[in-house]
């Protein structure tokens, strides 16, 4: 079970202290504060789990945002009615978005091509706009389904207080509202982090296992060619459905994390812009790798949450060293392309990304390493990153 | 957490050198985030205030986001001048240049009208930015989301345009103030002018978008014209985002329906109106009647985008700029000749909450959200544009005139695409506030 | 039954614009190879080519009035139109009233330089690439021409006006002896007979012309065809061109029904590859068909009756057909075997 090589080891490792020193690595950009740092990790943890089915298979599922969704309102359900504790919140989620996935999957996975990716889309969309609007009595709509305190009045429905069967049944004290927790340990702020960051890592460790094993080798097959696969008489459907669920699942789990960190669960979380979010962050990042969504994730939430905030009068102060008429020209300049023109930088990159470098950021710096190394090394400098067979 | 402002070397360190230990020692950290001699969340220590100024920046309101952020930028040089625009004909005096000795900065963030997106710019400002309040927003549900994220972080939300009861309502807290209108008062401001000027034996027919503000919105009218003998033919929920509401609209003409209530807004407004006038029906005769159309809550900036279509129809509106008080004709003034045109009632309602937070601090003498809440409860208040308001103290909601306004028929300019019907007075749209349930809770002051 | 005539009605127009968008979709994907997610966009394009051109007809100088104020008080700067100037009121109102019309030369010049540029300048080098590629780099390029609309144009909806003499409301019942009810704006039924047109000037010029045969042809077997020593390169450039040109139409014709907004490009692209990909892909019949066919199935989904039965199918219905038709026709309606299977 824990038989890697030494490279798949130091991955690993690296991969582990680069996500626990985050708080430092972000300093510099000025994005060491909890949310953003929650975000990555649980956004991380959503491309990682994609990747296994859309990097290894190739097949490209635009619903995977269903199970974000799934995943945060069985979580804030989970609080309502047990415990504030978060374990068994993630637990549940992680087991009802696989059989969501398992549902989606069966279905939609008897097409392939384009033919699946519109039947996920279609599935995540239905879910969306029902839980927008028909749905409401489960999901609150619009509003999200949110935390209250604990009933009072009788005729309170679920939705407008919580009974917290769990919490009550072990005589746990609640002022207003209260927070979820990790036994004790809150799951905002930094605290929350930390616990993104170690389930990070934990499936981060479990992707790893999967893209090295038989399972992962199986996988890659059917990305190159389904066919051959056929004619040595292997199903890839169960393989298929198996790499689906598991993918789903991570899914499940990313949302209930965000309802962990941040206990509201709201239907946009499972719109198609949602999904395809989650395709750019792994192509961005680099398809098939194993750090590569984790850095795309990284790179568009942290456009999201800090270029938009850049508005005109950070820009000017940050051009401030310019004589006046170039401060001028050069805020105006580039207020384009942050703050409310943010927008405008994200697809930018995703053009520039995918033209000149079409492995994504993960090839970007494989030919920075490549260019620092004897030119016969290059092979196993571009192999170190992907992810190679076991034994 | 503790001194996010202005964060030290040694604080970051601490952060990094805790990754290790963190699971082992579960209380360090909320150790760390007591410390920093701090009596409430981002406690101002050096000669500024940062406000947080959370708005649309993308997607479909973004105009009115930049409107509300020229507002507020109006606000916060008036603020620190100690004058200029509705400050000076604002009743409360207490603002004289900067808020307790302190100059106002402030952050912005893009709430791109999403739940999720708003809450993670409000915490980056409240985290990150250290923002002592945070204050916007365009829509209902994101201003909930908000209000909820600012009492759980303890930090005082005053929000921007969001119409929706359940505001200061169902989801209202203790932290959160609302200076806009909402559906309960629409309904009874409009309903009376309604019967006045279609009379009192009418069929409405609703079209509502599907989600909570629009039923909120559809049960307020309901309620107020039925009480006054109207009757209901149908009421039908429209996916948000239609687009095309053609297939929708048809029915209307077969339904007898005379009257058509529009419980949309923004761009499902533009199209289901643009759509309606399209298919003839406000030149329509019905049992004998002229048929109309009304569309009960507008917004100017919303409304230009249909165009001639608005002309001759009914709504309300929570200000207009042709307003011909002292306190609206100086900040239509400041504001336009500062920006070359008037502001919309996003603009006003955000600058409003801008200067009423400022105010309350000062009289509190503490940006303290426990005591800045106090000095805004019961406070009455007039000359900012709407006369004589209250901060009414079981729901933080202000109470005031509302206005019923139908789309100009002869506009002299792009700016003037409606005029004022009648200004209904706060007495008749005012309401108990348990009607509307919710509890507004203890106040937090962070994790002090 | 007036009902449902007028649900047939909405149905046809909703699907001209759902078909003319989804032709060229497919037209590009049939013979190209390419997923274009910048084609809702190219739709959009064509509906701001209208707001462009009552922008560059309307420009103005301005004149103080001194009559009138302005919202401040001070004397009215009017704005004159330089038409109105050269060319006297009646003929500036002419052109005002008939701005959508002309705008549809201006949108053919403007949409075939769009297409010939993107295909050269992007798309060509992506014909190889996997199509997750090409959707980053045009999702990218749709973000991108999106952004710069919304920076000269603002975000708000922009409306723009059939000409007078179709603006109103047709009473159709009158004509063919239904109710008085049955009234219908007479610019949707403008809309409904140009993308007749439109889709059937497409299908005649790629069914009898040496050109389109030669396209059909790329559309079955693009190797063989390239091997036969046609230049297949160029004839893509003007296929892509015509796709944008289609689009854009579809776009202009579309903004007196509904106002142009910079988010249509958005708004549009699912749609339109639910669109293709129920009609089958690579088939323009299939698109065309699909195209009408989910455009009366939604307008029929939103009657009360149906609602009553059903609540909430107007929001899903689109998406639940898609889903029927591929897990019974695998290749949707008329798609044809191994075309993006893979």
């Amino acid at each position: 079970m824990f038989s890697q090589s030494r490279n798949d080891w130091l991955l690993f490792i690296g991969f582990s202290i680069a996500v626990l020193c985050a708080p430092i690595l972000m300093e510099p950009f000025g994005g060491n504060y909890p949310d953003l740092l929650q975000k990555l990790a649980i956004f991380g943890l959503f491309a990682i789990g994609f990747n296994i089915l859309f990097g290894l298979t190739g097949y490209l599922s635009f619903g995977h945002a269903a199970f974000i969704g799934v995943g945060s309102y069985v979580s804030i359900w989970s609080f309502k009615l047990l415990t504030m504790n978060a374990i068994p919140a993630v637990l549940f989620s992680v087991i009802i978005a696989g059989v969501f996935a398992f549902l989606i999957g069966y279905v939609s996975l008897r097409r392939s091509g384009i033919y699946f990716s519109i039947l996920t889309l279609a599935f995540a969309q239905m879910c969306y706009s029902l839980a927008y609007s028909v749905l409401t009595p489960i999901t609150n709509g619009e509003t999200g389904l949110q935390l209250r305190a604990l009933r009072t009045n009788p005729d309170l429905g679920l939705l407008d207080a919580d009974i917290r069967v769990l919490d009550q049944a072990l005589g746990i004290q609640e002022t207003s509202v209260p927070t979820p927790n990790f036994f004790g340990l809150q799951t905002s702020g930094y605290e929350g982090f930390y616990f993104c960051a170690v389930i990070l890592i934990v499936g981060f460790f479990i992707a790893q296992k999967i893209t090295n094993s038989n399972f992962g080798m199986m996988l890659k097959a059917i990305k190159s060619n389904q066919n051959r696969l056929n004619y040595t008489g292997i199903h890839a459907r169960p393989y298929l459905l198996a790499a689906f669920v598991i993918s789903g699942m991570y899914a499940g789990l990313a949302g209930s994390l965000m309802a962990v960190t941040d206990p509201i669960a709201g239907a946009e979380r499972m719109q198609w812009t949602a999904s395809g979010e989650v395709v750019l962050m792994t192509i961005l990042g680099g398809v098939g790798t194993l750090v590569g969504p984790v850095l795309g994730a990284g790179i568009i939430k942290y456009a999201e949450q800090k270029v938009s905030s850049w508005n005109e009068g950070i820009i000017s102060d940050f051009f401030s060293f310019l004589p006046a008429g170039l401060q001028d020209f050069t805020a105006s300049f580039v207020s384009l392309f942050v703050g409310e023109g943010w927008h405008l930088t994200l697809g930018l990159l995703f053009m520039v990304i995918v033209i000149f470098l079409p492995g994504g950021m993960m090839e970007g710096f494989r030919r920075i390493v490549g260019l620092f190394k004897r030119p016969n090394d290059n092979d196993t400098v571009s192999n170190s990153a992907t992810a190679q067979p076991a034994e | 957490m503790s001194d996010r402002k202005n964060p030290t070397r040694r604080g970051v360190i601490k952060t990094g050198a805790a990754a290790g230990a963190a699971l082992s020692t579960p209380y360090f950290f909320t150790g760390t985030s007591l410390a920093g001699g701090h009596s409430y969340r981002n406690e101002p220590k050096g000669k500024d205030v940062t406000f947080g100024f959370n708005v649309p920046q993308t997607g479909a309101y973004s105009e009115e986001g930049k409107d509300e952020l020229r507002a507020y930028e109006l606000a916060v040089e008036h603020i620190n001048a100690g004058g200029g625009g509705m400050l000076d004909t604002f009743s409360s005096k207490a603002l004289k240049g900067g808020v307790n000795g302190k100059t106002v900065k402030f952050v912005t963030g893009d709430t791109q009208t999403k739940s999720d997106a708003a809450r993670a710019s409000a915490k980056r400002m409240i985290e990150s930015d250290g923002a002592i309040m945070i204050t916007g927003g365009s829509s209902s549900g994101v201003a909930i989301a908000v209000q909820g994220l600012c009492q759980e972080a303890g930090v005082i939300f005053m929000a921007g345009l969001t119409h929706s009861n359940d505001t200061t309502g169902k989801d209202k807290r203790a932290n959160g103030f609302r200076h806009f209108f909402n559906t309960e008062m629409t309904g009874a401001a409009l309903a009376p002018v309604l019967k006045n000027a279609f009379g009192g034996e009418r069929t409405a027919y609703h079209l509502t978008a599907d989600y909570t503000w629009g039923w909120s919105q559809e049960g307020s009218i309901k309620k107020y014209t039925e009480g006054l003998g109207w009757k209901t033919a149908a009421a039908v929920r429209t996916p948000l985002g239609a687009g095309d509401f053609s297939s929708y609209i048809t029915p209307v003409l077969n339904s007898g329906a005379d009257v058509l209530v529009l419980n949309h807004y923004g761009k499902d407004m533009v199209n289901s109106l643009t759509n309606a006038v399209k298919f003839g029906l406000r030149d329509k005769q019905v049992n004998g009647k002229d048929f109309a159309i009304v569309v009960p809550l507008y917004s100017r900036l919303m409304a230009q985008g249909a165009g001639e279509n608005v002309k001759g129809i009914f709504g309300s509106t929570n200000w207009h700029w042709s307003l011909s008080d002292e306190g609206s004709k100086a900040f239509v003034k400041s504001f336009g000749e500062k920006y070359g045109f008037p502001p919309s009632q996003a603009a006003h309602t955000t600058y409003c909450q801008a200067i009423l937070y400022a105010d309350a601090c000062q009289r509190a003498g503490t940006f303290k959200p426990s005591q800045v809440g106090k000095a805004l409860e019961g406070f009455k208040f007039d000359g900012l544009g709407n006369g004589p308001t209250e901060y009414r103290a079981e729901d933080h909601q202000c109470f005031k005139d509302v206005l019923v306004v139908k789309g100009k028929e002869n506009p002299s300019s792009k700016f003037d695409v409606l005029e004022v019907v009648e200004v209904t007075p706060r007495a008749k749209v005012e309401y108990k506030p348990e009607l509307l349930g919710g509890e507004l809770g203890p106040y937090n002051d962070g994790p002090v | 039954m007036d009902e449902i005539f007028l649900q047939v009605l909405n149905g046809l127009d909703k699907g001209g614009a759902y078909a003319l968008i989804a032709l060229g979709l497919t037209l590009v994907f049939g013979t190209l190879g390419v997923v274009n997610f910048a084609h809702g966009t190219l739709f959009m394009l064509g509906a701001f080519c209208t707001v462009a051109l009552n922008r560059m007809l309307t420009t103005s100088y301005q004149r103080v009035n001194p009559d009138k104020t302005d919202f401040l008080g001070n004397p009215l700067k009017e704005d004159i139109p330089y038409v109105q100037d050269w060319f006297g009121a009646d003929f500036s109102a002419f052109v005002f009233d008939y701005n959508v019309p002309i705008s549809i030369l201006l949108a053919i010049v403007v949409m075939g330089l769009v297409g010939v540029i993107m295909e050269r300048g992007l798309i060509k080098h992506f014909y190889n690439r996997p199509h997750a590629d090409q959707i980053l780099v045009t999702f990218g390029l749709a973000i991108v021409m999106q952004e710069i609309v919304k920076h000269y144009f603002g975000a708000n909806p922009i409306p723009q006006n059939a000409p007078d003499i179709v603006g109103g409301a047709a009473n159709i019942g009158a004509w063919i002896g239904l109710g008085d009810n049955v009234v219908y704006p007479v610019w949707r039924l403008v809309y409904f007979a140009f993308s007749a047109t439109i889709i059937f000037s497409v299908f005649a010029f790629l069914q009898f012309t040496t050109f389109g045969m030669v396209v059909r042809a790329g559309m079955q077997d693009r190797e063989t065809v390239g091997l036969l020593g046609i230049n297949i390169e160029r004839r893509f450039t003007i296929v892509f061109a015509l796709a944008a040109i289609v689009a854009g139409l579809a776009g202009v014709m579309y903004t007196p029904i509904l106002p142009p907004d910079y988010h249509w490009g958005m708004d549009f692209l699912v749609l339109s590859f639910v669109v293709v990909v129920v009609g089958g892909m690579g088939s323009l019949g299939g698109a065309v068909l699909a195209g009408f066919m989910l455009g009366i199935l939604q307008s029929f989904a939103s009657m009360n009756q149906v609602k009553a039965i059903f609540p909430g199918i107007d929001q899903i219905i689109i998406y639940l057909v898609a889903v029927i038709i591929l897990l019974t026709l695998p290749r949707g309606l008329m798609g044809r075997k191994g075309v993006m299977e893979d």
